[in-house]
């Protein structure tokens, strides 16, 4: 087991290295560092432009340049963005802040309900419920989180304070403008509407995947088995249905974090929202290649390494899964 | 049989019927749109107006019908949906069987390659992988410039023949140690004959199921990219389903409803009837599914 997980993670960093690098040419080559830094700073004398391009390794060809980048990056010589030569690690740590914020809140609320919809679908199959929770699931996948967001941007931003007069969930922002320091009640009312966007799409998926996986584990043998030593239909769903069909479950939950991060950045950019998604495609808009890599690297990162929990969570959790 | 067990599927029945109305709305555009696509529907003031008589669905910021607009841009999004699903199918299952059949280091990296890519956060994929694509000079003379319509195409089928892959590869895995496989094996069929004569036309089911998803797959994957401003620009005045709901965003905050509202809802029309006709193709497709189960 030990060793399986040191191999696996072993294989991590050079496929970092080599995602990383691809990402570094993809963004040299499409977003033309040099160009959008003359474009924010029409006035950069020759040696400013010199430095800019020694620092983010932009002076030479792809190999040479990745591993200056690289050395800079790594012993924490970050440069400065290029509009308004802004610090990066600051403002990156409060966008990831503010994101993981928003996404642990909607896949834990998703989640939750999610896997309980996801139990009652199986119980009776083709029945009312199971039906119903079909029909919610489809609804849910269908719906682009754009589409979702734009819908209650319209419900709450605009047909709510007319009806009412009061505003209950603002569209914009995580605190209204000229807000010091922390509320947690403001915060909420924040969060309240891109939370239930990403949770949408969450809920939609993992109630299929959690009825599909149930409804293999409840015809198999053990099951029957459970039920022959009298135990009480509760303590077998849980203790031998619901235990076994989350194996599937989480393996997948793992997997699915590019999809989560994905619904994140495009909720983030309705509701103006502060996080890596606004980050990102305000970056990706300037061309500005410093705010740009780092981002790139934690999302590879990220991606890798939640692939290497889903295989080792695997490993452990469904112990006839042979490692070899 | 499988016809039967989809003509049970009632949901996938309405969708497909709803889907068959709309695919003839949008062939026949000449007939059952209104105004042309750039056309105001009278002299100003024309603009942001309700709906009426005169335009069902309301006016857009100049004047033009909505209605129309939506028909012409339906159009567009669908003439993306099916050619990159149809490319991503091809490639997918090129790929897909040989890996599947091949097995060996050629399946490992295809299939490590296909999860690290289905595991990216799929904007900022398309967005970096996009204007890549769109800076090399050479490719832009065959894929076109990056707002050209082929250009989406060409992009959205480069993401989709991942998922498709994975499908056909897991099915030949199943396939492949079967006796009529072996049956052809052993009567000196070639690999190439034995992937084209027996083992796509048996992953049929799984392919058409995939193709479906595909379709859904590309039509939302062009509507996010011109929700942000990064998706084809069809010129003079056309339209595509995404570029109408990148203009919902802007109307919202104004209250023109009718703007937000329709192109918004014909999307998520479109995409629950093919993904309710995809579940049920999967159902009848699958002898393992069981009604009851």
């Amino acid at each position: 087991m030990f060793r399986f997980a040191l191999r696996r993670s072993a294989w991590a960093i050079p496929t970092l290295l080599l995602v990383t690098f691809l990402v570094y040419i993809a963004l040299r080559m499409g977003t033309d560092p040099l160009a959008s830094y003359m474009r924010s700073n029409p006035r950069a004398t020759r040696s400013k432009i010199a430095q800019y391009k020694s620092v983010n390794g932009l002076g030479s060809n792809f190999v040479v340049g990745y591993f200056s980048w690289l050395k800079n990056f790594v012993t924490f010589h970050w440069p400065r963005s290029i509009k308004g030569s802004r610090e990066v690690w600051p403002e990156l740590k409060d966008a990831m802040a503010n994101s993981a914020r928003l996404g642990i809140a909607a896949t834990t609320v998703g989640v939750a309900i999610g896997l309980t919809i996801g139990i009652f679908a199986a119980l009776r199959p083709g029945g009312k419920r199971d039906v119903a929770v079909n029909t919610v699931a489809f609804v849910g996948i269908s719906i682009p989180p754009y589409i979702s967001s734009i819908l209650l941007q319209l419900v709450f931003a605009v047909y709510w304070s007319k009806w009412f007069g009061n505003t209950l969930f603002p569209t914009s922002g995580v605190y209204p403008p000229g807000q010091e320091g922390f509320d947690l009640l403001l915060m909420i009312k924040h969060m309240a509407l891109p939370t239930v966007v990403v949770a949408i799409q969450v809920i939609a998926v993992y109630s299929r995947y959690m009825r599909s996986s149930l409804l293999d584990v409840l015809n198999s043998d053990y099951m029957r088995t459970a039920r022959s030593k009298g135990l009480s239909e509760f303590r077998i769903l849980m203790r031998h249905g619901v235990r076994n069909a989350l194996i599937p479950v989480i393996t997948i939950a793992a997997l699915d974090i590019g999809a989560i991060v994905g619904g994140l950045i495009i909720t983030e950019n309705i509701f103006d929202y502060p996080g890596t998604g606004k980050y990102f495609l305000s970056a990706f808009g300037n061309g500005d290649f410093p705010l740009l890599m780092p981002l790139m690297v934690i999302i590879v990162a990220s991606v890798l390494l939640f692939n290497l929990i889903a295989d080792i969570s695997y490993a452990i959790l469904d112990p006839r899964i042979r490692l070899d | 049989m499988a016809w039967k067990r989809f003509a049970g599927h009632k949901a996938a029945l309405v969708c497909s019927g709803v889907l068959f109305l709309l695919v003839l709305a949008v062939v026949l555009s000449p007939f059952t749109s209104r105004y042309g696509v750039n056309e105001a529907v009278k002299a100003p003031p024309n603009s942001y107006l309700a709906p009426s008589k005169l335009a069902w669905l309301g006016t857009d910021d100049i004047g033009r019908d909505l209605y129309s607009r939506l028909i012409y841009g339906t159009r567009v999004s669908l003439l993306i949906g099916l050619f990159s699903a149809f490319i991503s199918v091809f490639v997918g299952c090129v790929v897909g069987a040989v890996a599947g059949f091949r097995g060996g280091r050629f399946d490992d990296v295809i299939m490590r390659v296909t999860d690290l890519f289905l595991a990216f956060p799929f904007l900022v994929a398309l967005l970096v992988v996009r204007n890549m694509f769109g800076s090399i000079k050479w490719l832009t003379y065959i894929i076109g410039d990056v707002s050209s319509l082929r250009f989406i195409i060409f992009l959205l089928s480069f993401f989709g023949w991942m998922g498709v892959a994975r499908i056909v590869r897991g099915q030949v895995l199943a396939l492949k140690e079967r006796e009529f496989i072996e049956a052809a094996r052993a009567s000196g069929a070639s690999r190439n004959y034995i992937i084209k004569h027996h083992l796509l036309p048996n992953s049929i089911g799984p392919i058409m199921v995939a193709l479906t998803f595909s379709v859904v797959g590309a039509i939302s994957g062009e509507a996010t990219l011109s929700f942000f401003g990064y998706g084809p620009q069809p010129g003079a005045g056309a339209t595509s389903l995404g570029l109408l709901v990148g203009q919902a965003k802007g109307a919202v905050q104004t209250g023109f409803w009718w703007i937000a509202l329709f192109p918004c809802l014909v999307l998520v029309i479109i995409s629950l009837c093919i993904n309710f006709i995809g579940d049920a193709l999967r159902d009848a497709t699958d002898p393992r599914m069981d009604a009851s189960k």
